[in-house]
């Protein structure tokens, strides 16, 4: 019967198909399965998860940013050569502003911490200055990697036994601060006044600071260099302003290659809103500016480029965020942070790079965006003065140097700056952008807002700039009068 | 299911008071018997339907009890259903996109299941227990492997794209293409114009989402997602269909050979009845499992690209473990049960037995095969996907 040879050969050509996909599998990088899903260190965790893959990728590689800096590659514009870092500078510690000293006689608790650990070395790190902490004030501390974050939280706080600390992003701040998951303990901070004002703000509600920011990272613009000489480009060509980012974008477009490339995502479009004097909120957060005329503009500038053909999602170069884009050389440049250094060094070892400022916008203005995690304390915790007080010892600049060798996050104190970049000189650029970036928007609510701008972002090229931004600004003012 | 069972048990406990002596503790003893059940039921299933109608209508924030909240009435449902804003814009969405995806799933993998029972009934096929695993094999494995396995062969450059390349087709970029489909046929057909679509498509709404928006049909990510969905379920009713054709009996089918009924008339006026109740099951079942897709969505990316394979079940979900909106995300599970009632509920009067067509009954009474209704209820029960 014909039916049965058409059977026969229907799955002769499954047979084969499977065949293929167990070949694709091995090779073609796939769609940026590179994260692990629970955002890490100071990630710009697109909670919508749209392109949730970007954040994880601030991935582990214990020396990530150590191997990176000693590669001589990456060379921060401005921060001269990098032979500096030779010096083992290893003793950090009693250098300056150690807040914590061990009280006098605080009852010993267990305490709890739940994360989104990048990977082993910084699950080790956390517990190593966990148990030196708990050795000297003889409580006993358990730190366990989360799966998932935000669901193990929720759990946690619905039968009122959450973990005692936790990672926070700042997009989560005010709805769990609404809810009332979170106890406030910003101001019995004794070094309060240490952590960078754009942190402080980030974790700021309702006047209120909330928790202590952890580390931080800023976004910068990474050059493959190859690329950019085979160009015919050189050091004086490093774009300073969008006119210059839009016409080496055009000029590196070749090969089958894109100029530039970034994960469609606010956490990199807001960085042209900064950059044009403009952003999603108002100064203290209060009123939604979405669609001023300063971000419309900057969104036309990027649907520009992407019309241009001189920039693409990484999405449409099939790769999971721009950091694979930039890796699997699809694109000549991209938009990221310090996570880069780890993905690069253990994914992409090849690929030779420079990481310069991101360019002002057209009145001159710099921006960028800093994304961070922080210490959050349950409300519904029993150990609040040893929690508060193991946070403290965290925060120190000791400790924060610990981490940032560990898994190359940066500091989130002021005092520690001066050792960060003596040690890693490269990482100045994002040291320096911490100065004039904006933070995450932490309103109750806003995830979902900024989670649809983001799916709206990915049809940009044949969307209208203004109508995105108007229903942006309708739902962000709607989420933010707390309705 | 469950209450039918706890009262159909229940009769001896009635003649208990009127009869009394040695019957007097028959009641006792059933009611015993009885409670092991009652209590499991009544703690895994009802307490939690019960508690999740409460969310619905409470202003729970997810800290604490859900028993402490405050009432809030319709809030949760007004804000899903009227009341302009995003909540209503994902859901409109969410719905659109799996009425889509319900629409070509369920009638695609009911065909395929039956044509490729058909085959396998077959007399003459040889290989017949190799096919048979074969086809029933997706359905046994973890959907998290296919799902992943898809999504590696339908990216740009896929095994997908590649072989769509041999016969000069550009494929797209599946799991990131947001454009409709049936947009895309109608403005290559010229009906409308994507550039300017006609105005009372535009100005027209319906929960918050503009007719254009509507009509846009299945995204080409969906469209992966619906090729995986037949894929992958096809086998599991294929095996029904294959059961029920085996009780089919031969006398019958070969009367009608003697009436000199064609292959084709057999099949539509023999067969067909009498796989009336397990056809039945097949669409219930499908219709459900279409309309809960979760896990899909989730290995996927959360409903990207621009949201067009957002799902009710993943909106719920996301509501409430991401967006800490409890209240919307119980709402929304609530309201696709009612979507899948009601549909499950037409269905049966389409699909009711017409008492008034005896002409079907000349080759004698074909006897039901399998027992329709309540096969459905012990596989909801379970869960189907």
């Amino acid at each position: 019967m014909s039916s049965q040879r058409t059977i026969r050969i229907a799955l002769a050509a499954v047979t084969g198909v499977a065949l293929l996909v167990s070949a694709a599998c091995g090779s073609s990088g796939g769609t940026g399965s590179s994260g692990s899903g629970s955002a890490s260190q100071s990630s710009p965790s697109s909670a919508g998860g749209q392109s949730g893959s970007s954040s994880g990728s601030a991935s582990a590689s214990g020396s990530g940013s150590a191997s990176a800096s000693g590669s001589g590659s990456a060379s921060a514009s401005g921060s001269g050569s990098a032979s500096a870092s030779g010096s083992g500078s290893a003793s950090t510690s009693g250098s300056s502003g150690t807040s914590w000293t061990a009280p006098a006689n605080m009852p010993k608790a267990n305490l709890t911490i739940l994360f989104g650990s990048s990977g082993d070395a910084e699950t080790n790190a956390l517990k190593a200055a966990t148990a030196d902490w708990a050795k000297k004030t003889g409580s006993t501390v358990q730190v366990t990697p989360a799966s998932n974050l935000d669901q193990q939280l929720a759990q946690g706080f619905s039968s009122n036994t959450p973990p005692d600390l936790f990672y926070m992003d700042p997009s989560k701040l005010g709805t769990y601060a609404k809810a009332g998951n979170l106890w406030s303990y910003g101001d019995k901070l004794p070094n309060k006044s240490d952590f960078y004002p754009a942190l402080v703000q980030s974790f700021t509600y309702q006047g209120q600071l909330y928790c202590a920011p952890k580390d931080q990272s800023t976004l910068a613009l990474w050059i493959n260099t190859d690329d950019w000489s085979k160009a015919g480009l050189t050091d004086s060509d490093i774009p300073t302003n969008w006119d210059q980012l839009d016409a080496v974008a055009k000029k590196l477009s070749t090969d089958g290659r894109v100029g530039l490339s970034l994960s469609p995502t606010r956490d990199r479009v807001d960085a042209f809103f900064v950059q044009n004097g403009g952003y999603l909120v108002n100064d203290d957060g209060t009123k939604a500016t979405v669609n001023s005329d300063q971000n419309v503009q900057a969104l036309t500038y990027v649907k520009k480029l992407l019309t241009d053909g001189a920039m693409k999602w990484s999405s449409d170069l099939n790769t999971g965020w721009g950091g694979e884009a930039f890796g699997t050389n699809k694109a000549a440049m991209t938009i990221e942070g310090p996570w880069m250094f780890g993905a690069l060094s253990s994914d992409y070892p090849n690929i030779k790079y420079k990481i310069v400022p991101l360019p002002a916008g057209p009145t001159g203005t710099k921006g960028t965006l800093v994304f961070t995690n922080c210490w959050a304390i349950s409300a519904a915790s029993k150990n609040h003065d040893q929690a508060l007080n193991l946070v403290e010892y965290l925060t120190q600049p000791s400790v924060e140097m610990q981490f940032a060798k560990a898994f190359g996050v940066i500091p989130s104190v002021q005092s520690a700056q001066a050792d960060y970049l003596k040690e890693f000189p490269d990482n100045k650029v994002f040291v320096d952008g911490i100065a004039y970036a904006k933070g995450v928007v932490s309103a109750a609510g806003v995830t979902e807002v900024l989670s649809d701008f983001d799916s709206q972002l990915g049809t940009l090229s044949s969307g209208d700039p203004k109508s995105i931004l108007d229903s942006v600004q309708t739902n962000l003012a709607a989420a933010l009068s707390g309705s | 299911m469950a209450t039918t069972s706890s009262t159909s048990t229940k009769p001896p406990a009635g003649p208990v008071k009127r009869r009394g002596g040695i019957r007097g503790r028959e009641g006792m003893a059933g009611w015993l018997f009885v409670t092991p059940v009652v209590v499991i039921l009544g703690l895994f299933l009802l307490l939690p339907i019960i508690v999740a109608i409460w969310v619905s209508i409470s202003d729970w924030g997810g800290k604490g009890s859900p028993l402490g909240a405050n009432f809030v009435g319709a809030d949760n449902y007004e804000a899903l259903l009227t009341k302009p804003g995003l909540s209503q814009q994902n859901l409109a969405t969410s719905l659109r996109n799996n009425l889509y995806y319900v629409i070509l799933v369920v009638p695609i993998q009911t065909v395929l299941a039956l044509v490729l029972a058909s085959i396998l009934n077959g007399r003459r096929l040889k290989g017949k227990g190799f096919f048979r695993t074969a086809f029933y094999f997706p359905s046994v494995t973890s959907s998290v492997a296919i799902v992943t396995v898809f999504l590696f062969m339908f990216t740009g450059t896929g095994v997908v794209n590649h072989i769509l390349g041999w016969f000069g087709i550009h494929g797209p970029n599946w799991f990131n293409d947001p454009r409709g489909v049936l947009r895309l046929i109608l403005s290559a057909l010229h009906i409308i114009d994507q550039d300017s679509p006609p105005g009372w498509l535009v100005n027209n709404h319906f929960l918050g989402m503009s007719w254009y928006d509507w009509l846009s049909g299945p995204s080409v990510a969906m469209c992966a997602l619906i090729i995986l969905a037949v894929w992958t379920t096809g086998g599991t009713f294929m095996l029904m269909f294959l059961a029920a054709l085996q009780d089919v009996p031969d006398d019958v089918l070969e009367a009608a050979r003697v009436d000199g009924a064609t292959r084709w008339q057999t099949f539509r006026s023999v067969t067909l009845p009498a796989l009336r109740p397990t056809l039945f099951l097949v669409i219930t079942l499908g219709l459900i499992g279409t309309w809960q897709v979760f896990d899909q969505i989730y290995l996927t990316g959360g409903g990207g690209p621009a949201k067009t394979t957002l799902t009710p079940a993943f909106l719920s979900y996301q509501a409430a473990f991401s967006d800490f909106k409890w209240g919307q995300g119980a709402a929304i599970s609530f309201i696709l049960f009612a979507i899948i009632i009601a549909l499950t509920i037409i269905q049966r009067l389409v699909m009711r037995e017409r008492k008034k067509l005896p002409r079907r009954r000349r080759f004698g009474t074909v006897p039901p095969v399998g027992t329709g209704s309540e096969t459905v209820a012990a596989a909801t029960a379970g869960g189907s996907r």
